[in-house]
């Protein structure tokens, strides 16, 4: 078992971890605030969202679906920045494999977290998805593809610790397109809502998969050069090289979102579809005027996009500042995705008096620690991966 | 540790790859392509709809899959907003207080020199014959019942709460329930009514003005046949665009 358990955990290699007060203090606080979330959650378990959760029967998905949705995308993001390198052979792209694929676990681990208390019931679903599987539901499909994307993500990265590259490799193949599949599933649960016209549509699987892919570039920058300050570590030409060529993606990636974000804007407001005209409308110049432009299009596109151009990805303080912008422009993304898509009531525009020609959502304090709480736990299992993975350099053979 | 000693390590956790054979590699990615390729192919029946069931807004005669094929005629200018079928819902099924299976909806339009008319329109789940909310449901809690055509909780027991079908459905007619932990719809009162004998909603039975009449549309001698079917009639259902083929029909009679 101990041998086992040391081909996994290496002792000795790679990089040794900065062992600090201020770091033991840091992730003392994170494992509390995980725990304040978790706290939280299971309240409002217990207690029942209507009392708890700022969600409602018109608004049945909060800001804990916009996380679940965050991390989810980052998830499969960082298993496609990984497989370029280690299952299509990219040399530049391997430096980063490893941490993206403990990441990508530690991401994954996080939304389903987060999700877990969103789902009022979340206990039934070990049983209810066996025995009541729809096969026509996609969030059936999304949470079942996810559960096997977990389970192959981790037998993956034993297998990458261990050296057994060639199984890895396979492995890498295998979560990449369950991934993919569960990510374009979570776009369509969305997408194939009729009647939900803000999503509706096959934009969404497609917008899904290549957010995925952006936030994977992203992701995996912020945290590789994080894990390398917090830890006092020297980079090394190869990975500053690595580090270069997902910047170049991540120009790429963005470059695509700014796209898709100018044509869904432009489609919505062009065109007058009931529900996506109206939640277009309160975007670009209603209440949720500045997530749009100082959140998604500042935030999320328009200065990461800039500073990588700038520096031409060079520079790694620089690349540090843009992913930590980008990702929270990203958190934006999500948020207003998932929010908007439900605020226009469905008998909007029908001359009816006391109804709500907008419905609004916010979220509380309970909700608000829970995604807190998911926050911390990513960042608490980012900062022990790094020191019990030694830097997710080493082979032990 | 210096700069070489970095890179070296670095390049420990890299460079072993290049030792697999083409051969080798080939085998394994056909592996990885097996198992998602089973995962994938899945996915694709996702798309397929419910149940095909043919009907547009106003119903075609022999277009009734089910029988007896509960429907609901609204007789909405007759509404005098009294909230009594409210009442009746609620004492029936112990629905709770922040919830409804049923409710009014006041509409307003403008006539000449500031004047308005009201009318009242109740609203209630409109048990489609292409119920979006069906489809969606991860774990089959919810489906439209094969014989009469009403879509209910029929195992709440696996409804996990994840409001997938809330936000599917086009008629906002979906609640969580609280105490029950499960999600909550009008089932035109089958488990507390049908079942037992009665011939109608509860919510039908309490109108003083006759607006809600309940019925088989299969049966060419029920009263919901005979209004839909009658000459001179306007009916309508809400949100035709969304191709879910409601059953609970306006007219203007």
């Amino acid at each position: 078992m101990n041998t086992h358990l040391a081909g996994i955990f290496p002792r000795t290699g790679g990089l040794e971890a900065r062992r600090s007060t201020t770091l033991t203090l840091t992730l003392a606080f994170l494992a509390l605030l995980a725990v304040a979330g978790i706290v939280a959650g299971i309240h409002s378990l217990v207690v029942g969202h209507e009392h708890t959760f700022g969600v409602s029967r018109g608004v049945p998905w909060g800001i804990l679906i916009a996380t679940y949705v965050f991390f989810v995308v980052i998830s499969t993001g960082l298993c496609i920045v990984s497989s370029i390198g280690h299952v299509f052979g990219f040399k530049e792209f391997m430096p980063i494999a490893k941490r993206a694929v403990f990441l990508s676990i530690v991401n994954i681990s996080a939304g389903f977290l987060v999700i877990a208390f969103e789902i009022e019931s979340s206990w039934r679903m070990v049983v209810g998805n066996v025995v009541g599987a729809n096969l026509t539901s996609n969030i059936w499909w999304m949470g079942t593809l996810y559960g096997f994307y977990l389970v192959l993500m981790v037998v993956e990265f034993v297998m990458l610790q261990r050296g057994r590259h060639g199984l890895a490799s396979a492995c890498g193949l295998a979560v990449l397109l369950t991934g993919i599949a569960a990510n374009s599933n979570l776009g369509a649960v969305f997408g194939l809502l009729n009647g939900q016209w803000f999503w509706q549509g096959p934009y969404m699987p497609i917008y899904f998969v290549t957010s995925a892919a952006t936030s994977g570039a992203v992701a995996i920058i912020f945290y590789t050069v994080l894990a390398y300050k917090v830890n006092g570590w020297q980079m090394s030409e190869a990975m500053k090289q690595s580090l270069h060529s997902i910047a170049k993606l991540a120009v790429l990636m963005l470059a695509i979102i700014v796209f898709f974000t100018f044509w869904r804007t432009v489609a919505g407001v062009t065109g007058s579809a009931p529900g996506r005209h109206e939640a277009l409308l309160s975007l670009l110049n209603g209440p949720y005027r500045f997530n749009f432009w100082a959140g998604e299009v500042l935030l999320g596109l328009v200065l990461p996009l800039a500073l990588l151009l700038v520096t031409r990805g060079r520079n790694v303080n620089v690349l540090f500042v843009a992913t930590i912008i980008a990702m929270v422009g990203m958190f934006f993304m999500r948020y207003d995705l998932v929010i908007l898509g439900q605020l226009v009531p469905p008998y909007h525009g029908m001359g009816l008096v006391d109804y709500p020609e907008f419905y609004t959502y916010s979220p509380t304090l309970h909700e608000q620690l829970v995604v807190v709480g998911g926050a911390a736990f990513c960042g608490l299992f980012f900062l022990l991966g790094e020191r019990f993975f030694r830097g997710h350099l080493v082979d032990s053979h | 540790m210096n700069d070489k000693d970095v890179q070296r390590r670095e390049a420990l956790g890299t460079d072993r790859r290049q030792e697999i054979s083409l051969l080798e590699r080939r085998a394994l990615l056909k592996l990885g392509f097996a198992i998602t390729g089973v995962f994938l192919g899945g996915s694709v029946l996702s798309l397929v709809s419910e149940r095909r069931a043919d009907a547009a807004g106003a119903p075609a005669i022999g277009g009734y899959p089910y029988n007896p094929h509960y429907t609901m005629v609204i007789r909405e200018r007759h509404c005098i907003d009294c909230e009594l079928c409210k009442e009746a819902c609620v004492k029936t099924n112990g629905v709770p207080a922040y919830g409804y299976r049923t409710t009014i909806l006041e509409k307003r339009r403008a006539l000449e020199e500031g004047k308005f008319e009201t009318t009242f329109m109740p609203v209630l789940c409109n048990h489609c014959n292409k119920p979006p909310c069906v489809r969606v449901c991860p774990t089959t809690a919810t489906w439209k019942d094969k014989t009469t055509g009403i879509v209910g909780i029929y195992r709440p027991s696996l409804c996990i709460g994840c409001k997938t079908c809330m936000t599917a459905c086009p008629y906002n007619a979906r609640y969580f329930n609280e105490e029950r932990r499960t999600i909550d719809k009008c089932d035109f009162c089958f488990a507390s009514r049908l079942s037992k004998g009665e011939k109608t909603t509860a919510c039908a039975a309490a109108c003083p003005a006759d607006v809600r009449v309940f019925g088989n549309l299969a049966d060419p001698g029920d009263r919901v046949y005979r209004l839909l079917h009658a000459p001179e009639t306007m009916i309508w259902v809400l949100r035709p665009e969304t191709g879910a083929v409601p059953n609970v029909f306006y007219v203007n009679t």
